[in-house]
């Protein structure tokens, strides 16, 4: 494994503007997006008086599978407005790595300003079953295994080996739900005891529904800015410090399922210790569990304060909304550093940590 | 296609719209190119036999893997493992979705193989969760006739098997090429001013929109002005007749072809129009369809519409003289 970092002490990049749709199950739009982001996009230029002339680079993460046709993001590009032609990328993937892309983009010094956003319809198809497409085509997607059903797999691992318990998973869900009463944007929230998901059915046995996070449609939109314009754009900008993703191998059986190795090793890399608070990817419960171990964070750390994935998880935005939520944090004076984590793909198997401080 | 209520995503009922939407089904058969490992894999399991590969350290990956995932180092041994082996995990799939290997309740669970060192993921055929656990022994069930793909496999049972087989060259040809189907169930939405354009059709009619911005007209209506970034909203009529500003004559069958080859696709540029769209042009030899000609469009008879493009049968020419090329030059 390669040894190399990527921490920025010194905060060359900084997050200075996020919008997010409402999280909802089923929103009345198209699958390109377009109706979901240019609302987001005039949100982003208010927070900034930035206008789309003045960005030197768009970077979008969303999936053709979610929206059933090829080249999808190319429909959502009429969002922008794009004459004169843009600079502009795309990743096949959560808007986290298109965040990822624009960063080293914003570090050569070509530009100064990035707009990175993400979108899917996760309800226009069944999502769990869409979500194969992500497995390993030759010997495992032909059996058409959803995404439950693998995260099913990795949670019993968990509980198998003594590395969890079914109670630890519904306390999550519990912190998780609660916290989302305070999120106007969650898919739902309420008050609820611990004991009380526990008596609820298994839907996925050893999951319940509080365990898997909603199918949800949505968008989200950040704006990056060099150090130097950050300062022009928002007072407290988030620095990003450090930003680094690693994946583990595809092949489901020969992971240890109850680690991420991937996640403990993005953190490592981007220099993880000593953040207040984590806004974490975890599409299911025990995820947050494996999470929180690979990143080493104590208790002491406030965790996804939004309700996190589990209260709305929109596919392709949800981990870019991770860092929009850990960077608001550090705009309004919450947190002085902070973490968020994305993730992509079964089972954990790819990971993104952003570390970032008000400076 | 059906109707449905809109709602605008800000969770308020911003007006009483109501927008199309219709079933999609996506199918395609993908064919993958299997090389010397797994197409070993797939060979043997047409022989009713499970091989993994070794690594340096000895381990066996099962199903196979071409190259280790600590080292990189590509991986050729094939070695034999047995159709028995050990839950390492499970789950009850309560809720069974399209192409999964039953359409009943069952479960899924990872499987180490005797001989292996890392489990395969499979279908374990059992009436209920009661009947499954961590550590129990599971042999796999073959289908009738297998053909060389981990379905031959219909599913693992409680119980021992046969063991490690014999490592005999597999008979017949070795199984290079992999099909796999893929088949997605979607519901596809218009948009506020798609569904619009789709009903005046379904009257006769072309409606465009106009963006407030720039002026430009869209037909088909888009959800946002290309050149501005901003919703359309102003509604604009528009005749039926146009310009060619290009064309191909395609020659080249292909699957779902509904006309015979050689005939006319051209970019067909609405009158008060500013985006041209495709369409056919028939109605005279594809030799004679040329950039400039005016054509009209040639409707299905009106019992026929629906809210579609398709009542639009084609374009044919008007006669009328050719538009002068300034006219479509910045529509190219």
């Amino acid at each position: 494994m390669s040894t190399r970092t990527c921490t920025d002490p010194n905060g060359s990049v900084a997050v200075v503007g996020y919008a997010a749709t409402p999280w909802l199950r089923t929103a009345q739009t198209t699958t390109n997006g377009v109706e979901m982001l240019i609302p987001l996009f005039a949100d982003v230029f208010a927070q900034t008086g930035l206008t789309k002339s003045d960005i030197g680079f768009w970077c979008s993460g969303s999936s053709d599978y979610l929206a059933g046709r090829a080249f999808s993001f190319i429909a959502a590009i009429d969002s922008i407005g794009a004459v004169p032609p843009i600079n502009e990328s795309h990743v096949e993937m959560d808007a986290a790595w298109a965040l990822y892309e624009a960063w080293v983009k914003i570090r050569t010094g070509e530009i100064d300003t990035a707009l990175v956003y993400g979108f899917g319809k996760s309800s226009a198809g069944v999502l769990r079953r869409t979500l194969t497409m992500q497995l390993d085509p030759y010997t495992v997607a032909p059996l058409w295994p959803d995404s439950v059903s693998v995260a099913a797999l990795q949670a019993r691992a968990g509980i198998d080996s003594g590395a969890w318990t079914e109670a630890d998973m519904a306390a999550v869900a519990a912190r998780s739900l609660g916290d989302a009463t305070s999120n106007p944007a969650a898919q739902f929230a309420r008050t609820v005891d611990p004991e009380v998901l526990m008596s609820e059915p298994l839907w996925a046995d050893p999951l319940r529904r509080h365990d898997i996070a909603p199918v949800t449609d949505g968008a989200a939109v950040a704006i990056l800015a060099s150090a130097e314009r950050a300062r022009e754009l928002r007072e407290n900008p988030a620095f990003i410090t450090g930003l680094e993703h690693r994946i583990d191998s595809p092949a489901l059986g020969s992971r240890d399922l109850t680690q991420s190795p991937s996640t403990a090793a993005a953190a490592r890399a981007a220099g993880a210790d000593g953040v207040q608070l984590a806004e974490l990817h975890a599409p299911f419960t025990h995820q947050e569990l494996i999470l929180r171990s690979a990143i080493g964070l104590g208790d002491d750390v406030r965790i996804n304060p939004s309700g996190g994935a589990l209260v709305g998880n929109p596919m392709f935005s949800a981990g870019l909304a991770r860092i929009g939520e850990a960077a608001r944090a550090v705009w309004n004076g919450d947190a002085e550093r902070v973490l968020a984590h994305a993730t992509s793909g079964h089972a954990l198997q790819q990971n993104l940590i952003a570390v970032m401080e008000a400076k | 296609m059906r109707q449905k209520v809109r709602t605008c995503f800000t969770r308020e009922v911003t007006a009483e719209l109501q927008t199309l939407s219709a079933p999609m089904n996506l199918s395609f058969d993908y064919t993958r190119s299997l090389g010397p490992v797994l197409g070993a894999f797939m060979t043997n399991l047409r022989e009713r036999r499970i091989v993994g590969t070794r690594d340096a350290a000895g381990r066996v990956h099962v199903p196979p893997l071409e190259f280790d995932p600590d080292t990189t180092a590509a991986l050729t041994e094939i070695v034999p493992v047995s159709d028995t082996g050990t839950v390492t995990s499970w789950t009850w799939n309560a809720h069974p979705v399209d192409g999964q290997p039953f359409d009943r309740p069952f479960a899924y669970a990872l499987i180490k193989l005797d001989g292996a060192d890392t489990s395969l993921l499979h279908a374990v055929d059992v009436a209920g969760p009661e009947e499954i656990s961590t550590g129990m022994r599971v042999r796999a069930r073959w289908i009738a006739e297998p053909t060389g793909a981990i379905g031959d496999i219909a599913c693992f049972v409680p119980g021992e098997g046969s063991g490690v087989p014999e490592l005999a060259a597999p008979s017949g040809e070795p199984i290079e090429i992999l099909t796999t189907p893929v088949a997605l169930r979607l519901e596809h939405s218009a948009s506020v001013p798609e569904t619009r354009y789709l009903q005046a059709l379904a009257e006769g009619r072309l409606l465009g929109q106009r963006c407030g911005t720039c002026g430009n007209v869209y037909v088909p209506p888009r959800n946002a002005c290309p050149i501005d970034g901003i919703p359309t909203t102003e509604e604009v009529d528009l005749p039926d007749t146009g310009v060619v500003t290009t064309f191909c004559v395609v020659n080249v069958p292909f699957q779902g072809q509904r006309i015979k080859p050689p005939y006319v696709a051209a970019y067909v540029l609405i009158d008060g129009a500013d985006i041209p769209f495709l369409h056919l042009v028939l109605g005279c030899e594809p030799s004679a369809v040329r950039m400039g000609m005016r054509v009209r469009a040639v409707w299905k008879p009106r019992e026929e519409w629906t809210e579609s493009p398709g009542n639009i049968s084609h374009f044919e020419p008007t006669g009328e003289p050719d538009a002068p090329y300034s006219s479509y030059e910045k529509h190219l």
